[in-house]
């Protein structure tokens, strides 16, 4: 048989193909439907978190800091709850990492601040003396794309179905509802309010006054982002 | 007429040659100068604040692990398939004008494409999946260059003389199908200005997965692209450019057989491994743990294959250096393909993952194995390329051992490093509180990291070494005959 292949190129071919295809389909295919589900309390990002997590990748977060917690004592002691697949729900892409040089960041906005952020993105050896992490100066001065995130929640809303101005369930019981603008004006004032919130609480005068004047600068947006990873 | 050897026609060979050595030389700076970072944090801004945002660590790794994987070693699978494709099928690239249209066609967008991708990593234009970082543009591109090497592969087989295709064609038919397979999938993507109606940026793109099963994907992707990059291209050219250059016939034909079909069943059902421990459901991490210890079979079979192919005429490793080449590429990927499945074992890996030692091991693959042979394929192939001999044997004794050194300080040190950093990380006082902070867990590390940087330098030098040994073989080894290029390729003092 394989002599016989080894003379016919086009079913050699196929049957390779055949042989290396059908392990992605039995692994992959059968939990599709149900690892997307989220759980109650994952909400949507806002536009501002959302522009935040780009500059995440931007800047290539991943390479040194994970977003999974392993169900280990020693990993749940360190970094809280244990990740569950549902909380990923609305991470298009996903940034777990492979590599951690850094520590995880999944729940980071349960035990970092805002204040903490801007001191340590400035400087880490400042807040974590001896940290090998390089400083994030520029994201001080670049301006993060609003415009981009929202265009992202419009096609996300209107392909992954992902529920922006809906109510979504949260952990106490309550309810929630991000809300999505229905322009790119709307977008824009509604991140500038939320980054008004996250300036008040930082001491950069430059970052201040660029909010002040309607501009949002990248560590605005990626301080939201990391104040919603709980 | 009709009896004159067919004359081979390496016009692309050497244009892929050419940025094999490049890619190689620009990745493994650009890794090199990681590890220094790493050590040594102030050389982040070795270029001053202004253009740090470029310098930094996190906008140099993915271009560093794109650069070696699509620059340096893509072009050395592709430079080896315009010299071997031919001489096994038996017919040459200049009888079809078309499949030399198409080599060329293929050269020259894949420059481009190395252009947009240096540029837009820099730029931090990303997705952020591992060695799937290229927005849906350089994408697109992937595609067309890809699927042209797949028309030109196809078209060669159909003009062959030889009907039956030897085992190096098998794993390159494999290249070409796994990678295509896989790069489709895992990056599928909608790019959000036009489902938006014109909004933001244009090259911006969102995922079609979300969260567990993007990741699935993605190590889907990210371990098969080891496979269908790392080892199966590798693994055709030892099968071609070992038997050659020592002249002795592959050992068993069944083992290659059987090393072949094992490794295409296996490999695919190994990704899991890389998400032990995460929100994956069980069973996928236990098929992931199970066949990566299968997958030392195959791997084995194609190893032990080639280093019995050498049986009987050892003493060639001592007088060869181009055999010494292959056959540590050959011991290396024995090793790495032992240290893979043990990391992928349950217990070890819940104390290897996101710890150095799996960097270790990515290395002493990439660095031992794959590099390695690639090397040596462009040494063999030199001489009949360019019709002159290899320039310096000595050159290539001296890169040899300074480049072994160099893998053996990366892998050893991180092997160190990774397990030191695991055993913190769990580590608990006699309260049952964490015994050390994270940077605790850090500092520690920078002995090792030194010592990294200090074997990645080791092999960058030579680098440079294999770089100037082929330039001077381009350009002033003696001339040589047809007659001397039978098998051990001629070399100069």
């Amino acid at each position: 048989m394989f002599h016989w292949l080894e003379k016919r190129p086009f079913f050699f071919a196929v049957a390779v193909f055949v042989v290396i295809s059908f392990a992605g389909l039995i692994e992959i295919l059968p939990n599709f439907a149900q690892a997307s589900q989220p759980v109650v309390g994952t909400k949507p990002y806002s536009t501002l978190e959302l522009a935040g997590r780009h500059v995440y990748i931007k800047n290539s977060c991943n390479a040194c800091h994970s977003q999974l917690i392993r169900p280990f004592k020693s990993e749940t002691d360190r970094y809280g709850h244990y990740s569950l697949s549902g909380e990923y729900a609305y991470d298009r892409p996903f940034l777990w990492g492979s590599k951690r040089t850094g520590p995880d960041l999944h729940r980071v906005g349960n035990y970092r601040t805002t204040d903490w952020h801007e001191n340590h993105m400035k400087d880490p050896t400042a807040v974590v003396p001896g940290s090998i992490m390089p400083a994030y100066g520029w994201m001080f001065k670049n301006t993060a794309d609003i415009d981009t995130a929202y265009a992202e929640q419009l096609t996300i809303q209107k392909v992954f179905a992902v529920p922006y101005n809906k109510e979504v369930p949260l952990a106490d019981g309550s309810k929630a509802t991000v809300a999505l603008a229905d322009s790119v004006e709307g977008a824009r004032a509604s991140a500038l309010e939320e980054a008004k919130v996250i300036a008040a609480d930082m001491k950069d005068q430059d970052v201040k006054d660029a909010v002040a004047a309607g501009e949002i600068p990248e560590i605005v947006a990626i301080i939201a982002y990391l104040n919603s990873l709980k | 007429m009709e009896n004159r050897p067919l004359e081979y026609d390496y016009t692309v060979a050497k244009m892929f040659m050419l940025t094999t050595v490049v890619l190689g030389i620009v990745g493994m700076l650009v890794g090199v100068i990681l590890a220094w970072e790493m050590a040594f944090p102030a050389v982040n801004t070795i270029a001053g604040q202004g253009l740090a945002e470029y310098t930094n660590f996190s906008r140099l790794r993915p271009l560093h692990t794109d650069a070696v994987i699509f620059g340096f070693t893509v072009s050395g699978i592709f430079a080896t398939w315009y010299y071997v494709g031919q001489r096994v099928l038996k017919v040459s690239m200049a009888e079809s004008k078309f499949l030399m249209f198409l080599g060329k066609l293929h050269f020259w967008l894949y420059l481009m494409l190395v252009v947009a991708v240096v540029g837009s990593l820099l730029l931090g234009i990303t997705t952020s999946k591992e060695y799937a970082e290229f927005e849906w543009p350089i994408d697109i591109a992937v595609v067309v260059v890809w699927v042209i090497w797949g028309l030109q592969i196809f078209g060669l087989i159909g003009i062959r003389r030889e009907k039956s295709l030897y085992i190096s064609i098998w794993y390159y038919i494999a290249t070409f199908l796994g990678i295509a397979m896989l790069y489709l999938f895992n990056n599928m993507e909608i790019p959000t200005y036009f489902a938006s109606g014109g909004i933001g940026s244009w090259y911006h793109s969102v995922s079609m997965y979300s969260g567990t099963n993007d990741a699935l994907v993605q190590w889907w992707y990210g371990h098969n692209a080891v496979a269908f990059g790392f080892t199966v291209p590798i693994v055709a050219m030892i099968y071609y450019f070992l038997p050659k250059e020592s002249g002795q016939a592959v050992y068993s034909y069944k083992l290659s057989l059987l090393a072949f079909w094992g490794l295409m069943f296996v490999y695919l059902w190994a990704g899991g491994h890389h998400l032990l421990f995460s929100t994956v459901p069980d069973w996928m991490q236990t098929m992931g743990s199970v066949f990566s210890v299968v997958l030392i079979l195959p791997s084995w079979g194609s190893a032990i294959n080639m280093l019995l192919t050498m049986k009987g005429e050892w003493q060639q490793v001592a007088s060869s250096p181009l055999i010494k080449f292959m056959v540590l590429a050959s011991t290396f990927y024995m090793f790495s393909t032992l240290e893979g499945p043990i990391q992928a074992i349950k217990s070890v890996n819940a104390l290897a993952h996101f710890t150095d030692w799996i960097v270790g091991h990515v290395h002493d693959g990439t660095l031992g194995w794959v590099a390695f042979m690639i090397m040596a394929s462009l040494f063999h192939m030199a001489p009949r390329v360019f019709k002159r001999e290899i320039y310096s044997k000595s050159l290539m004794n001296t890169q040899f051992w300074i480049q072994t050194l160099g893998v053996v300080l990366y892998f050893t040190s991180m092997w160190i490093a990774g397990i030191t950093q695991g055993m913190m990380w769990r580590a608990h006082d006699e309260f049952g509180n964490l015994a050390y902070s994270f940077i605790d867990t850090v500092s520690v590390l920078h002995p090792y990291f030194t010592i990294r940087a200090v074997g990645g330098t080791l092999y960058l030098v030579g680098m440079f070494l294999f770089a100037y040994n082929m330039y001077k073989t381009m350009t002033s080894g003696r001339r040589v005959e047809e007659s001397e290029l039978q098998n051990a390729s001629p070399m100069g003092a």
